[in-house]
């Protein structure tokens, strides 16, 4: 069944000979044999049905404007039609019997065939002959190829008809050609290589997620590109990942893309953010991902590709490249891959998603724009709680910089050791948060512009405070809660980690926590 | 050959490398009808202005079934093969 121009809905049944012709607006062939058709339709019309199919909604519209013909045009712009029919070339005519298979075939416009079809009509039906001046019609003109064979079209409706979940084009890579240079060579990467997207692969990527591989999980910018499931598991495929990893990445994706996190800001900043995965729950050990030693950097699969595909899905799928909307002035390595899990088992404290709302079991991923990290916080002295906390408070206050106060936020990674003088003081996240702010809070006079650095209040805004104002202590976060604290690393070692955040709060990047539907 | 999906958000074509551009023709030029109509005419004024231009060179000729499809591999497999160069006649 298809629809003309007015919807108005046709049917071929089959159940009696009909013209079925297939033709293109854009095909000179189609516009020269119209009028033909026309003729025929006028001569034998009443006597059989004519299916005239076409393959553009505005094309149709076209030629019925400038041909007025006495059928209708019938919309084929899904093509599913001619893909069915396994249009080659157009215009193709059949005048199909009874039963409704094909009992001649016309390619293109060859006007003998074309002839005999119109005398075979008139006789069949004993009318007069169609009024087309044949002689003035050229002998033969080839046509053009259906769209339903276009090359970036074709593989679509192969796999629909199918019923194949893979909707993404199809690349070939010819024999003669390296496929990990092909895919440099396309800009398709972070520079390191990548693990061709084969369907085969990404089927198999698939299996790990029970989503429908076209939905769109987010629209990416600054392409505004619609990253379906699809999409999310071809650039995870190439970062490496394993089909169960899939969801996470998914989640992450869709972490990254609400308004609250802005990754379109913290991509395109020139101070060079990049996002942070931190993950929480059972997914942790279901995926055996690193927590431990060495948590942050590289050696574990799961925690490499994971981040990796994220930022490949950002480059690929909404288009922040460097050098276009990604204008990082000096980049970071962090850029590459940046995600690892929390030792929740490890920590006294309620780990990252439980402060965020989540339940202990639930599986989650917790997205953070870095700007610098992970900065050591080197205190192999302090056998207190307060003092390494304040020690922690001191090194974080170099984020952005000294006198930068209120500007960002911070994720901190607190060692098993650090973890172990902390808590032998009984000491909660919300006391190491507060001996932070005491020990980085400074009077406003000395945060403004000076001799040594320009950096903090304006002279001019000093000049306006009184003097009780200049004496006000502002602690390097505007909020306790913009320091963000986990736990991961070795058992030895004392050596805390933070990365520092991007501008926060809504004019920059609010970190994200997002549950892992499929794996809670 | 391997196929591969399209990792990005499929706005652009995916570009193809050109070939460097050597600085003189030399070998075999393959000449490829795709058997649209008066492609033979313009490929054989080609040829002949080839030959007469650099008469050290090997033309050879080679025709799609259809212009419709893309080349079957094999064929464009054994231009591969056999040639250095290769002048398309396009479209009518």
């Amino acid at each position: 069944m298809l629809v003309d121009g007015q919807e108005r809905p046709h049917h071929f049944n089959g159940a009696a000979p009909s013209v079925v012709c297939f033709v293109k607006e854009d095909c000179p062939t189609c516009r020269e044999i119209l009028p033909v058709l026309v003729a025929l339709h006028d001569a034998f019309g009443e006597r059989l049905p004519f299916l005239v199919i076409g393959q553009t909604t505005d094309g149709n519209r076209r030629l019925a404007e400038q041909f007025e013909p006495g059928f209708a045009i019938l919309d084929d712009s899904a093509l599913k039609v001619s893909f069915a029919w396994d249009i080659d070339t157009v215009p193709t005519l059949f005048l199909t019997a009874a039963d409704g298979t094909a009992e001649r075939t016309l390619v293109g416009f060859v006007r003998d065939e074309w002839q005999a079809l119109a005398d075979h009509l008139a006789g069949t039906f004993g009318v007069a002959p169609a009024a087309v001046a044949w002689s003035e019609l050229p002998a033969w003109r080839p046509g053009c190829g259906s769209l339903s064979v276009d090359p970036l079209i074709a593989d679509r409706l192969r796999a629909e008809s199918e019923n194949s979940p893979l909707r993404a084009r199809r690349i070939e890579i010819a024999s003669h050609d390296d496929e990990f240079e092909f895919m440099f060579d396309q800009g398709m990467g972070d520079g390191l290589p990548l693990v061709p997207p084969t369907p085969e692969r990404v089927m198999r990527m698939l299996a790990g997620t029970q989503r429908d591989p076209q939905e769109v999980v987010a629209v990416i910018p600054p392409n505004m590109g619609e990253a379906t499931v699809e999409k999310i598991a071809i650039n995870a495929v190439m970062a490496g990942c394993r089909p169960e990893y899939l969801p996470v990445v998914i989640t992450a994706v869709e972490a990254i893309c609400t308004d609250a996190f802005n990754i379109h800001g913290v991509m395109a900043t020139t101070m060079g953010a990049s996002p942070v995965m931190v993950i929480n729950g059972p997914v942790r050990q279901r995926l055996g991902m690193n927590m431990k030693l060495g948590a942050l950097g590289q050696g574990n699969r799961a925690n490499a590709t994971m981040g990796r595909a994220v930022r490949l899905v950002v480059r690929n799928v909404g288009g922040a490249r460097p050098g276009g909307t990604e204008r990082s002035t000096l980049g970071n390595p962090m850029k590459f891959t940046m995600c690892f899990a929390e030792w929740e088992e490890r920590s006294p404290w309620e780990p990252l998603h439980v402060e965020r709302g989540f339940r202990a079991q639930d599986c989650v991923v917790t997205v953070f724009a870095m700007t610098s990290g992970p900065v050591q916080m080197v205190d192999q002295d302090s056998r207190t709680a307060s003092q390494l906390a304040g020690s922690l408070g001191l090194c974080l206050e170099s984020a952005f910089h000294p006198k930068a106060h209120y500007g960002t936020d911070t994720l901190v990674v607190v060692c098993p050791e650090h973890v172990d003088t902390l808590w032998r003081d009984g000491w909660s996240k919300e006391d190491i948060r507060r001996r932070i702010q005491e020990v980085t809070s400074r009077p406003i006079r000395d945060l403004v512009e000076n001799e040594v650095s320009a950096v903090g209040f304006k002279k001019s805004a000093a000049a306006a405070m009184t003097a009780e104002q200049l004496d006000r202590h502002l602690p390097k976060f505007r909020k306790d809660s913009d320091i963000h604290i986990t736990v991961a690393g070795s058992d030895a070692g004392k050596f805390s980690g933070a990365f520092h955040g991007w501008a926060t709060g809504e004019i920059g990047s609010q970190p994200v926590s997002k549950k892992i539907e499929e794996l809670s | 050959m391997t196929i591969i999906l399209d990792p990005t958000d499929e706005r652009v074509p995916v570009a193809r490398q050109v070939a460097p551009r050597p600085a003189r023709i030399t070998g075999t030029v393959a000449l490829l009808d795709i058997s649209k109509p008066r492609g033979n005419v313009l490929l054989d004024r080609l040829e002949a202005l080839l030959s007469e231009r650099l008469p050290g060179i090997t033309v050879k000729r080679y025709a799609k079934p259809t212009f419709t499809k893309p080349a079957p591999d094999a064929l464009r497999r054994q231009i591969f093969d056999e040639s250095d160069f290769l002048i398309e006649g396009l479209a009518d």
